[in-house]
């Protein structure tokens, strides 16, 4: 956001706080306060929380309102920011959505937790999503939906719904998510903040409850471009707990963030505009090209003929690693155990029974299918072509031009209960995100407009490790586009509340 | 299989399986140390425990150490190797699946195609090595009151596995390809090999055959703890399949349990279905790349293998080739010996006093060299003691099976037991002089030029001194007083 800020600091991006605080016109504590002032007007609403530590979060301000202004401060010193509770915090509850994971305390933080921390960023809590991340829509969660802020009566999309949603409402600055099929993306297009899915392997990710370990990757969601750029640099990077995190150098991020796309390749993947794209979003998603290419790039129209197969390819391959991933949750250890079972067969089947909702149980149930003796060539074997053939054609078109695009999802944000009885449905709400996650591939999603009151977001894909010319393609869409004067409704609705008549 | 006439040309066939523990200072993919005999689960971490978002990273001394067993064992190393999940439940899995490089489609192990060379018979075989490979181990379940409980401290600890061919035709020849896998093993650092501490396990899969034939149905034996137990439950099992076979019944594919008390195999009644463990590649690890660089670093690294050190032995040692080939056996009796000599210097004496007294402890007791209570610097010590003439041969006997029953050193049992070799002429012509005084039979007998009495007369001095004398010198002065020499 270029425009001018409005007044509360919960909605003031990351890098701005932070200017502030060198000026001394903000402290840690003031936003903070705002923030949880926010919290307390729109979550009856939004329910983006699952957990939140208001008394953790003021004291963390209060040690950082001296320090926070100063030239060495951490970069996000003093910025409260929100994680997807599939991100292991020691001693805070980390469910997954879960109800088998209710109670559980981890003995230790993620990397991206430890890193956010020695950032210097202020954690407010832990945020709802779809159990386990296995949905598009946070109705999965064990502990109820989230509401998307721009309509309470609409999902905020899925996974990482809470996040988003939280990011959307000013119920945080920053906000962590993990996305395996599109779930940072999605609930970022559909909550109209920024989300951004990195390469595989650029973010550890050591301390992720997993749900598939080759597609799984975390990143930020984000009010601008900016600020993913700025989150993102905090929580890139090789770290050793991680075999499959790469040994790549981290960019600064931000100062990258030219906004110059004169003479850039914008692949316009034709596979991605066919057949079912709701028409407002084909609208905006054609405005925001247009708006590109009088920015200076050039338009190259892409075609990627086996990314329709990518959906069914990652239903084998997804729910295979997650079928291997969820069996530790059986009652041993840690978590949910049935207080019913009188043997081991009979713990673990009750355990699993009552502890896992019915798209987690669906999907351990194709997952251990497709790897069962005698289909495992036919499923989980072909599955893994197919996604070898995607990922070979995403990086031969990658070759031809700078970045692709196209929508983040065929529709915007879609009415709560709607899509809960048809998997097949909700599915589909992934069907252009989830051809990066089997590629491996960076993807932002990036606000470009509204059908109605709801927002829609462009999909910028980039080349392994090229997230700062996606990012640098998302700033200069942001700043061609005018900046909407839209809040989202339960945003104005709760500013219209608190401020005097 | 029928007709008991033909029973007597059938042939044993005998594969091992042997699990070994890699001698690493941490675990396989986690930082915990492997260290034997901690208290329960005092050597855990998230990863280990397979907490919710812990990943393993592998540990590179392993995979070197795997690839120095398969140089060893003359197997290929495979450029590229993986890692595969093997998805079952079972409480002392705590991820509930075993990251393996159990061989898939596709992907090798990390080494294949090897050999094992055995001298028996003045002959040399040469046994095959299928594969080794390498994964993590489990933890341990514990019954207790009616309550089951685990301890994870063996939970990720480093395994790697060696499959042999069905190459052995005996109980004694797996027995003989055990002991020279452990002691190749163990020269090249990469195990232990203690079975008792469960640093190397092994199954035995054993079949009958008709020469040259097909292979029959196989069982598969578990828990024998000890080369011993391998030996006694494959010489069981295949006195049993003959039985079976003479009786014109069938051997029925199935696991069998050796139970060491009562000297028999059982079914374990165990589903014989496969069961579907659904393996597919480890996501959350890398292809594992051996370079042939690292190969060559890792060849260069390896230490004196057993046959070397034999060779060594004789030739610098002067040892007979018998007593090499026992005292390299093992490496902790090879480091044993060589250090006993640094100390004490005649290797001879040494060799005598390890394959004799010392071998012969340890057969009575079952115990391995590294469990006795003699360390190389206590038997050097009782060594000196024998050879400065201190104590008399006889009386180191006793010496050190006290040394071995206490561990107390050979200069305190001497001391206190006055054990000391009298060796003063003064007082050894008193005891010369009281023998022959009360022996005069004898005495005439030595000056009749009966020999065989100056022995008589020597072993009434020893008795006179309770061993002490200082024999030698017996012997001469009862020649000169007798003036019989």
């Amino acid at each position: 956001m270029t425009g001018p800020h409005p007044a509360s600091p919960a909605d003031r991006p990351a890098w701005d706080l932070r200017a502030c605080y060198r000026r001394g016109e903000l402290s840690p504590s003031e936003v903070v306060d705002a923030v949880l002032r926010r919290i307390e007007a729109v979550e009856p609403q939004v329910r983006a929380y699952l957990y939140l530590d208001a008394d953790a979060a003021r004291r963390e301000a209060a040690q950082w309102d001296r320090a926070a202004g100063a030239e060495d401060a951490p970069p996000l010193a003093g910025v409260p920011v929100a994680l997807k509770d599939n991100l292991c915090t020691r001693g805070v509850p980390t469910t997954a959505g879960s109800r088998i994971l209710e109670g559980f305390r981890p003995p230790y933080d993620a990397t991206v937790v430890t890193r956010l921390r020695r950032a210097g960023a202020i954690v407010l809590g832990k945020t709802n999503c779809d159990e386990f991340a296995m949905g598009s829509s946070t109705e999965n969660s064990a502990f109820g939906p989230t509401r998307n802020p721009w309509d309470p009566d609409r999902v905020p999309g899925g996974s990482s719904g809470g996040s988003a949603a939280a990011v959307a409402a000013g119920e945080a600055t920053l906000a962590l998510g993990s996305d395996t099929g599109g779930s940072i993306r999605e609930p970022g297009a559909f909550c109209g903040v920024v989300g951004l899915k990195p390469t595989y392997g650029r973010v550890s990710r050591y301390g992720l409850i997993a749900f598939a370990s080759s597609l799984d990757q975390i990143g930020p969601l984000a009010q601008d471009v900016r600020d993913a750029a700025l989150l993102l640099r905090e929580i890139a990077g090789r770290d050793p707990a991680d075999a499959t995190s790469a040994e790549v150098e981290v960019p600064d991020y931000p100062t990258l963030l030219t906004g110059r796309v004169a003479g850039l390749r914008l692949g316009v993947v034709r596979e991605f505009l066919e057949g079912g794209l709701d028409p407002g979003v084909a609208d905006a998603v054609g405005e925001a090209i247009r708006a590109l290419e009088r920015s200076g790039a050039r338009r190259v129209d892409v075609s990627l003929p086996h990314a329709p197969y990518a959906l069914p390819a990652y239903y084998i391959v997804a729910p295979a690693e997650a079928s291997s991933n969820l069996a530790r949750y059986a009652g041993v250890l840690y978590g949910h155990r049935t207080a019913q079972a009188t043997d081991l067969i009979g713990m673990y089947a009750r355990t699993r029974n009552e502890g896992f909702g019915a798209e987690v149980k669906r999907r351990i149930m194709l997952g251990t299918y497709a790897l069962s003796a005698g289909y495992y060539d036919a499923f989980y074997l072909r599955a893994q072509r197919v996604r070898e053939l995607i990922r070979r054609e995403f990086v031969q078109a990658l070759e031809d031009v700078d970045v692709l695009v196209g929508p983040v999802s065929p529709t915007p944000a879609f009415p709560l209960g709607e899509r809960v009885e048809d998997p097949l449905e909700m599915y589909l709400a992934d069907v252009f995100t989830v051809p990066l996650n089997l590629a491996g591939l960076p993807g932002v999603s990036v606000p470009c407009g509204f059908a109605g009151d709801l927002p829609i977001g462009l999909q910028i894909a980039g080349r392994a490790f090229g997230e700062a010319t996606v990012l640098n393609t998302a700033y200069a869409l942001e700043r061609a586009l005018a900046a909407p004067a839209r809040r989202p409704r339960v945003v104005a609705a709760a500013e219209r509340r608190s401020s005097p008549a | 299989m029928s007709g008991s006439a033909a029973v007597g040309v059938y042939e044993t066939v005998i594969g091992l399986e042997v699990h070994v523990q890699l001698s690493t200072q941490s675990k396989m993919f986690c930082g915990c140390a492997c260290t034997f005999g901690a208290p329960p689960n005092t050597l855990t971490c998230p990863v280990c425990l397979g907490l919710p978002g812990a990943l393993p990273v592998l540990n590179r001394k392993a995979v070197e150490l795997g690839v120095r067993a398969a140089l060893v064992l003359n197997c290929t190393v495979r450029p590229e190797s993986r890692f595969h999940r093997k998805n079952y439940y079972y409480p002392d899995i705590p991820k509930d699946y075993q990251i393996s490089q159990y061989q898939y489609t596709g992907h090798p192990p990390l080494a294949t195609d090897g050999a094992l060379a055995l001298e028996a018979g003045g002959g040399t075989r040469r046994v095959g090595i299928r594969r080794v490979h390498l994964e993590e181990d489990t933890g341990k379940l514990v019954h207790a009151g009616g309550r089951s409980l685990v301890d994870y401290n063996r939970s990720g600890m480093p395994l790697m596995e060696i499959v042999s061919e069905p190459d052995l035709r005996s109980p004694e020849e797996a027995r003989l390809f055990l002991t020279r896998l452990r002691a190749v093993l163990q020269y090249a650092g990469v195990t232990t090999g203690r079975m008792e501490e469960g640093t190397l396990r092994c199954d035995a899969n054993v079949s009958l055959r008709e020469p040259g034939g097909p292979h029959g149905i196989r069982t598969e034996i578990k828990n024998m703890n000890s080369l011993r137990s391998v030996e006694r439950a494959l010489r069981f099992e295949e006195a049993r399949q003959r039985d079976l076979v003479a009786r014109g019944a069938a051997v029925v594919q199935e696991t069998r349990h050796w139970d060491e008390a009562r000297g028999l195999t059982f079914s374990s009644r165990e589903k014989e279905e496969a069961q579907d463990y659904r393996y597919f590649p480890e996501p959350d690890l890398l292809p594992v790349c051996v370079d042939a660089a690292w190969i060559e670093r890792i060849r260069r690294d390896i230490p004196e293998l057993p046959e070397a050190r034999r060779r060594r032995f004789v030739e610098t040692h002067g040892l007979p080739e018998h007593d090499a080939g026992l005292l390299t056996e093992t490496r902790p009796m090879a480091e044993f010996f060589e250090e006993t000599v640094r100390l004490f210097g005649h290797p001879k004496t040494v060799a005598n006093w390890l394959v004799g007294d010392i071998a012969a402890y340890m057969n009575a007791a079952g115990v391995e060299i590294e469990e006795i209570a003699v360390r190389p610097a206590a038997l050097a010590g009782l060594l000196t003691l024998i050879d400065r003439g201190t104590i008399s041969g006889r009386s180191a006997k006793e010496v050190l099976d006290e040394m071995l029953r206490t561990g107390r050193t050979a200069d305190e049992i001497v001391r206190e037991r006055g054990l000391v070799q009298i060796s003063d002429t003064d007082e050894l012509a008193r005891l010369v002089d009281a023998a022959i005084a009360e022996n005069p039979g004898p005495v005439g007998d030595v000056k009749a030029g009966k020999d065989r009495a100056v022995t008589f007369l020597v072993g009434q001095v020893m008795k006179k001194s309770r061993g002490r004398a200082n024999p030698e010198m017996v012997n001469r002065l009862l020649r000169d007083r007798i003036g019989a020499s």
